[in-house]
């Protein structure tokens, strides 16, 4: 483990190593985490196969045999990985980045559906419409892809309409579907068994198998949900 | 030159060794569940190990030969006939066209593996040939294979005019399947937070794998395990092996298909070199964890790379002796 208390850097499995930088959601830990990724892919080790940033976390996958090979002065390929990793951390830019995109989504939000934005609005004393003015108003960050193929996990949102998971998850909740959880939003990029409070649709293909770059969205990107009209 | 799947078995599809490259959008990179197995079919039929195999359960697929060819199967032993005549598992084999490859009967494990000499002729979706069942993308139409599917060769070979089946796998290689095997674990990096007790039901207990076990992952029942405090995490990678503590106390194996991302506690991982173990097991069959150092784990696999580069300069020479 690194001595150093602004990250911990911990083995997941033999072939991967984690790097932590902390275990609260803020844009400043989640930049530290994409530009450690960016910075590994930027300039790959012999037996480096990919880099996975999450909310504070990046996750480097490895070939272990390979990492060994090259450098067989170490003597794990995790040791061999971890400095590699701890020496990039040192060096990381911490200043944030201009280039986040900012992208807007055109959302559907269907007043009469059987999905949930009426049962979001009844938690939280509002009317529909309230729920739509607050969530459409910010600027949402997002912070990693997972779960799914494109599947977006964004935040915060507004504490006076973040609502908590269903109790029981729906067997089937449709593609372009827009969630809420807790203080997290995201949209299904495919239909898929899940949690979330849904409170619109967005017609935008967030998957596109075919396509260089197959999701619409990136980690980094600020998101703005505008209301179809 | 190609196979004809007139029964399509329960659950079959065409795999490679996966999609490296894209968690971070989050697509996992699917591909074998028995990795050793795949490669060694592979390796037995003169094929690169990457080459995409026919992966099975049981009841598995009927399969025809519409050209001569050179196959081998590993993994599962289901007890595959050609026409009639037992097939053993580890040896490369002739079928002659229009002969049958069936599958009659479990005799042990739960995936096999069928590689075809020069392999199949197949599009590739970012770089692999492996079915995303999620995403509908990969193999053949993103799907499990349906009756009457065709899968083309690259290649045909004549019959060979001396028995090629001498060749098998050495047992060093194989892995020590069972149906109660000792799978080797490392610590995950909430091992720390598990009571002492939680420790000792880790890999003090048999766990049996339970009916909501599939190419995702795998779940235990056992004594219900617990951590020392509660505890919650930010979701983050996890990897193929990864053994999370759900918050029943119940323990689930992350599996080929699994999820790029997860929130529970990372108790342990089960090391590479023991995947296979776990990808053979089915409902009802139980594991033992046995927790090693990091250090050993690393080792193991490359002691297995090491055995595995004699075995290959074989292969590629023996099947260079076989005409096309």
């Amino acid at each position: 483990m690194d001595r150093d208390a602004s990250h911990r850097i911990f083995p997941l499995g033999d072939s991967a190593l984690t790097v932590e930088f902390g275990n609260v959601i803020t844009p400043e830990l989640n930049q530290k985490a994409i530009a450690l990724a960016n910075c590994i892919e930027n300039s790959p080790f012999p037996g480096l196969i990919e880099t996975v940033p999450a909310y504070t976390t990046t996750t480097i996958f490895y070939d272990l045999v390979e990492v060994r090979r090259s450098f067989s002065e170490f003597p794990t390929a995790f040791e061999a990985v971890n400095r590699i990793a701890s020496d990039m951390v040192a060096g990381l830019d911490e200043s944030p980045p201009d280039d986040s995109r900012l992208v807007e989504i055109s959302v559907i939000f269907d007043r009469e559906s059987e999905f949930d934005l009426g049962h979001v609005a009844n938690e939280h004393g509002l009317s529909i419409d309230q729920v739509i003015d607050i969530f459409t108003s910010t600027a949402y960050r997002l912070y990693m892809l997972g779960f799914l193929p494109g599947f977006s996990y964004m935040g915060e949102v507004d504490e006076r309409i973040a609502t908590p998971r269903k109790e029981t998850p729906r067997t089937l909740v449709p593609k372009g579907s827009i969630g809420i959880a807790g203080k997290q939003t995201g949209i299904y990029s495919l239909a898929s068994p899940g949690g979330w409070q849904i409170i619109g649709r967005t017609e935008v293909e967030m998957f596109t198998p075919n396509n260089d770059s197959p999701t619409y969205l990136d980690a980094g990107d600020e998101v703005r949900f505008i209301e179809a009209k | 030159m190609s196979l004809l799947f007139e029964k399509p078995g329960i659950l079959t599809t065409v795999q490679d060794l996966g999609r490296p490259g894209y968690r971070r959008f989050g697509i996992n990179p699917s591909g074998v569940m028995d990795r050793c197995a795949s490669r060694l079919v592979n390796i037995l039929v003169g094929n690169d190990e990457t080459e995409a195999v026919v992966e099975m359960h049981f009841p598995a697929a009927q399969i025809v030969f519409e050209s001569d060819s050179i196959f081998a199967i590993g993994g599962a032993d289901l007890g595959a006939e050609i026409d009639g005549e037992a097939i053993e598992n580890w040896r490369p084999t002739f079928a002659a066209k229009h002969t049958t490859l069936k599958f009659t009967r479990k005799n042990s494990g739960h995936r096999a593996y069928l590689a075809v000499s020069g392999g199949f002729k197949l599009e590739k979706w970012l770089g692999s040939a492996s079915t995303n069942l999620t995403a509908c993308v990969g193999g053949v139409g993103g799907r499990k294979l349906v009756a009457g599917d065709i899968l083309e060769l690259r290649q045909t070979h004549t019959r060979p005019n001396r028995d090629i089946s001498h060749v098998k796998v050495s047992t060093s290689l194989l892995p020590f399947y069972s149906r109660f095997p000792t799978v080797r674990i490392t610590a995950g990096a909430e091992y720390q937070l598990l009571s002492e007790v939680g420790r000792e039901l880790l890999t003090g207990q048999d766990l049996t794998i339970t009916n909501t076990s599939d190419r995702m992952g795998f779940r235990l029942s056992g004594e219900p395990i617990s951590l020392s405090k509660p505890l919650e995490l930010l979701s983050s990678a996890v990897d193929f092996g990864t053994i999370q503590l759900l918050p029943d106390g119940q323990l689930i194996v992350l599996m080929a298909d699994h999820q790029t991302t997860g929130g529970y506690p990372r108790i342990a991982h089960v090391i590479s070199q023991d995947l296979p173990l776990m990808a053979q097991l089915g409902p009802g069959d139980k594991v033992g964890f046995h927790l090693i150092e990091h250090a050993e784990a690393e080792q193991l696999a490359i002691d297995f790379e090491r055995e595995l580069r004699f075995f290959r300069v074989g292969c590629k020479f023996q099947a260079q002796t076989w005409t096309k």
